[in-house]
This record gives C-alpha cells, sequence and structure tokens, in this order.
C-alpha cells in the first residue's frame, strides 16, 4: 500500500475554532478520496496557536526553535497542504502569513495545496482568492482551483443558491486527492548546501 | 589555539541606566578593551565594519593601526571586512600596511555585511552579492601574490600591470577567513583556497554551523589541501559570566531582553539552550565551550562576543577579567587534551614565514639531489638526454 503525507494548517485563535472544523473537515475528505485509491495517508494537524510565540522569535531571530522547527518539517515534507485560516480585516490572519513569511521562500515549490477559510460572512470568501491564491502562486505551490469558504451561516443551512458546503468541500478535497496520490515530495533528499552548477569559487564572467 | 574576542561596534543604550555612551566613548571603550585583551592574555582582537549608526567601525584598520601600537602580542583581525562593497585594491592595500605596521600581527576576515543598503552606498547591486564575494576576493588574493597585475573582470575598472602598495610583509600575504551565516558558497570557496573559515555561531543553533562547517571540511579534503580535520575552524561564542551562576543571569537579564538582535523575543532561558549563548558561573562556560570540539571537530579560533547590549565598560573589562584569567586557560587545558599532532593550529605570519622557509629548504635539497644525480648519468643516458 503506497503512503503520502498530508499537513494540515489551521490558524484558528479560539478554542475550539471553526477555522480547525474546516480544516479537519476538509482533511477527512481528502483521506477519503485517496483510501479510495488504495493510498494510505498519515495526517500532521498543525494549530499555528501552539507555535505563536515561536513563529514571532523567528521572526525576530531568523532561526525556529526545535518545536517551531519540527512542524516546519511538517509541513515542507509533505506530499500535499491544506491551509485553512480565518479572515480578519479583509485578509488571511496575521498569525498565518508570519508562518509563511519564516519559510524558506523554495520551501513549497510543487506542493499541492488546498486552500480554505473561515469568516463571519460570505461577503469575505472572495480573499481566498486576491490574497491567500496570489501567496501560495508566489511561492510556487499548486493550489487547486477549489478553495472552501465557511462562513457562520453555512455550518447551518447555506446562502441561498451556493452549493452546500459539505458539497464544496468533497470537490476542492478530491482535486487536492490527484494531486497528492502523484506527489513525491515527502520521499525527496533535499541537500540544504547544492549549488548551481554555473558556480565557481574564483567568481564567474571572465574574471582574471 | 586561539582565544580572543570580536566586536560588532554597536553603540547601544545600556538598558539599565537608559545611557547612551557617544561615539566618541565607544571609539575609545573599544581601543580600551583591544589593549586588555593583550593585558589578561588573550589571542587576538577583531573589530566588524559597519558604514551606518549606530556602528562605529567603518574603519578599521585606522582602530587597528592605533591597538597595533599599543599592544605587543594580539593578532589584529576583522569580523567581518566587506570584501563586496569596499575595492579590493583598498583591502590589499590597508592590511598591507597594517601587516608593516604591527610587524606581522593581522589577519582578515572576508564577510558580506548585515544590512541590505551598503550596498548602493558603494555602488553595488546586493543580488550581486556572492559573485561580488569571489570575483573580488579573486583579485584581492592576486594583488598580494603578484607584484604587477593586469586584470579584468566584472564588478570593477581593469588593471593593467597594476603594483598595489606597499607589498605584505615578508611577501606573505596576510591568512584569510571566511565568515558566513548560511551560504555554502564561501565555505566551498574557503575551501577551494585552503583558507580559514569561521561560523558566527551566536545568533543560530549550533546545529546549523556544524552541517556548514561539515560541508567545509569535505571541500577542504576535495581541494587537497589536506585531511578534513587540518581545515582552519573559527567559532563565535557569547558569554556573561559572573562567580555566582544567578548573579550573571540576574545582572544579564535586562540587557538580553533589550538587545538589539535578540531582544522582545525569546527568553533567556530558551535562548542560552538555543544557541551557544552561556549565562552563568565560569566553570559553565568552560564546560559550555569545552564541549565545542565535540560537535565541530578539533577547531583553530575561538573568539567570544563580550562589549554589546549596552554593556558599561567597566563590566566588559570585568569580563575579559575572568576570560583571561579563569576560562581561557582552563579551555587551553581541555583543547590540549588528546589534539591529534597533525592538527595544525591556526596559521600566523611567523608560521608561514617559517613554512616557506622551510618549502625553500626542500626545494634547494630537491635541486641538488636532482644536480647530483645528473652527474650519475652514464655516457649513453646522457647522450639520449641530449
Amino acid at each position: 500500500m503506497t503512503t503520502r503525507k498530508l499537513a494540515v494548517i489551521s490558524a484558528g485563535l479560539s478554542q475550539p475554532s471553526s477555522t480547525r472544523l474546516l480544516a479537519d473537515r476538509l482533511a477527512e475528505a481528502a483521506v477519503e478520496r485517496l483510501k479510495m485509491q488504495d493510498i494510505e495517508v498519515q495526517v500532521d494537524v498543525i494549530e499555528l496557536r501552539d507555535v505563536a510565540q515561536d513563529v514571532t522569535n523567528n521572526l525576530l531571530l531568523g532561526f525556529p526553535s526545535p518545536k517551531l522547527n519540527a512542524v516546519i518539517e511538517k509541513v515542507t515534507g509533505a506530499d500535499g497542504l491544506i491551509a485553512v485560516t480565518p479572515i480578519f480585516t479583509t485578509s488571511y490572519s496575521g498569525l498565518f502569513k508570519s508562518f509563511f513569511d519564516i519559510l524558506d521562500t523554495q520551501a513549497l515549490v510543487a506542493m499541492p495545496v488546498l486552500l480554505g477559510a473561515t469568516g463571519g460572512t460570505e461577503r469575505h470568501s472572495l480573499a481566498l482568492d486576491y490574497a491567500m491564491r496570489p501567496m501560495f502562486t508566489y511561492l510556487h505551490a499548486v493550489a487547486v482551483p477549489t478553495s472552501v469558504f465557511a462562513a457562520s451561516a453555512d455550518w447551518g443551512s447555506g446562502g441561498a443558491g451556493v452549493k452546500a458546503l459539505s458539497d464544496r468541500i468533497v470537490r476542492g478535497a478530491s482535486e487536492l486527492a490527484e494531486l497528492v496520490a502523484a506527489s513525491d515530495r515527502s520521499g525527496l533528499v533535499r541537500d540544504p548546501f547544492a549549488l548551481d552548477s554555473s558556480f565557481s569559487p574564483v567568481g564567474g564572467f571572465g574574471a582574471q | 589555539m586561539q582565544f580572543g574576542i570580536f566586536t560588532v561596534g554597536d553603540v547601544t543604550t545600556n538598558p539599565t541606566t537608559g545611557r547612551t555612551p557617544t561615539e566618541h566613548e565607544r571609539i575609545k571603550d573599544i581601543l580600551t578593551i583591544a589593549q586588555k585583551v593583550e593585558e589578561v592574555g588573550l589571542d587576538v582582537f577583531a573589530t566588524g565594519e559597519h558604514h551606518n549608526p549606530p556602528f562605529i567601525p567603518s574603519s578599521p584598520t585606522t582602530l587597528l593601526g592605533y591597538i597595533a601600537a599599543r599592544t605587543e602580542r594580539i593578532i589584529l583581525s576583522t569580523s567581518t571586512t566587506l570584501i563586496t562593497t569596499s575595492d579590493p585594491v583598498k583591502i590589499a592595500e590597508d592590511f598591507a600596511t597594517l601587516q608593516h605596521i604591527s610587524d606581522g600581527r593581522v589577519d582578515v576576515m572576508m564577510g558580506r555585511g548585515n544590512t541590505g543598503p551598503v550596498y548602493p552606498w558603494f555602488g553595488k547591486d546586493i543580488r550581486q552579492g556572492i559573485p561580488l564575494a569571489l570575483e573580488n576576493y579573486n583579485l584581492l588574493r592576486r594583488l598580494w601574490r603578484e607584484e604587477f597585475v593586469d586584470w579584468e573582470g566584472q564588478f570593477r575598472t581593469p588593471l593593467q600591470g597594476f603594483q598595489s602598495t606597499p607589498r605584505p610583509l615578508d611577501d606573505i600575504p596576510p591568512f584569510v577567513w571566511h565568515g558566513s551565516i548560511r551560504s555554502p558558497e564561501i565555505a566551498e570557496q574557503a575551501a577551494y583556497y585552503g583558507d580559514g573559515f569561521f561560523a558566527n555561531n551566536i545568533f543560530w543553533p549550533k546545529e546549523h554551523y556544524m552541517q556548514l562547517i561539515r560541508l567545509y571540511r569535505q571541500r577542504f579534503e576535495h581541494y587537497g589541501h589536506g585531511t578534513a580535520d587540518q581545515a582552519i575552524v573559527g567559532l563565535g561564542g557569547q558569554a556573561f559570566m559572573r562567580k555566582n551562576s544567578q548573579d550573571a543571569v540576574n545582572e544579564f537579564r535586562p540587557y538580553f531582553d533589550n538587545a538589539p538582535v535578540y531582544g522582545h523575543g525569546p527568553s533567556l532561558e530558551d535562548f542560552t539552550a538555543q544557541t551557544p549563548l552561556t549565562v552563568g558561573s565560569p566553570q559553565q562556560v568552560i564546560d559550555r565551550y569545552a564541549s565545542m570540539r565535540e560537535y565541530f571537530g578539533d577547531y583553530q579560533r575561538q573568539l567570544f562576543l563580550v562589549d554589546h547590549a549596552g554593556l558599561p565598560l567597566s563590566t566588559v573589562l570585568e569580563q575579559l577579567d575572568i576570560l583571561g584569567g579563569e576560562v581561557v586557560p582552563a579551555l587551553r587545558k581541555e583543547f590540549a587534551t588528546n589534539r591529534p599532532a597533525h592538527v595544525p593550529d591556526a596559521p600566523t605570519h611567523a608560521s608561514l614565514l617559517a613554512q616557506r622557509a622551510a618549502s625553500d629548504a626542500a626545494h634547494a635539497d630537491a635541486s641538488h639531489v636532482a644536480s647530483a644525480e645528473s652527474n650519475d648519468l652514464t655516457p649513453e643516458t646522457a647522450q639520449a638526454g641530449n
């Protein structure tokens, strides 16, 4: 049986939080999809709240604490990522952004990502596409087309003319599962000291 | 094994009094500190180079020239010299001059600086940081080693028949270290030339520097300068000491909590656990730093940061008394124990001079043997040789 690693980030601050609830639902749906393809999934759920101070310290110092480092390795070494944030003041939360700010800019290249967000009303849902998606594009991650926004009302009947939250979750999770099934990221060995093939210790470009 | 201190040269408000020294005071304090380094029996004083407040050492060889005149024994060095934005011609000449003034008590540590704007201030592009470091250093080496240099590169006006002056003392260029916090390119460069490699080792966990130094050692061997354990490694370090451990913690905490680099971040306890900063009794510092060779292998130079975070001069001088009186003698003993004979000391002017004399002598012997052999040639082979 094949195995894949799935990292799930929740930037929810309250306990319990609807952000974590959405993250769990997305993860369950993805795992189910992958099981249907006979793929076993190791899921690591990360509550950024648990490392909030470590994230701030990393911003100040430039290096992660051992606890935060373990989290970073789980995220960057996964085959797929589910990233869910509350929407605060028109965008992802500061904690969510800070976590991605401390990652190496190459760390998420080609990472399949499913985006999720929560907010008080569905009026905030476009933040997924104008704020969150560009960030992952910058990092060269592969964000699946469907992103899932859950407003408070979605946990009940949902809005008129909108597919039920559970349908959107299944759609996003299916898109992610397909990419995770094909990913070999978790098996890759990374050389942090690899040099460009053009590198010359005496300097390049005809200096002589 | 060499022990010493390196200063960043920051002007920082003392958080316990709210008083900020003037630039004049800080410069004079650094000169006093450097003389104290010799007085307490340490081996090296190194200064940083910065071109923006709150730092004062924009002209390192001026500082070091004064210190050279006021000391007799210590090695004067840098931490670091900006090989990216300074003209290699000026570096070659400044440090050759300093060699003559100090009778050879000079080495240099190359680095790339800690602030982005320094590049445009000197007409350079930060995106070219590594290529600048590689090309400029290559030129610097040639200026010290070749009498007349024809040179053309990417970053500087070409040179035709240029002679940098004065020539290095005894035609022996200063030994060079390369300092780096994270760049494998610089470890590779140091290994390529067989130069020393210095890991800052104060702001990040030692595990990070262990990887970088392992890389440098492997590449040093790859380039044929000796075995990996013969590579020339230097480490930074940081300590604050009082007789009683708790007194050290209590006294240092306000400085730590407000320090420019790590202040207002992690607790003193977390930071001392995660990095080589050690705050406690002299014995705790001895134990912590004696263990460094287990992680990095036997190494050649240990520099401590002692004058920072707004610590007053009197406190810094007390720290140097403890370092020189208690800590370094114990560390010298520790590091000498079971140190393999084939692990070299850091090169000095005297050792490089002796090495050249030995190699000249060996060369003379070899040519003597060769001419003796040619006399032994049989007429046939001599003819064949013709």
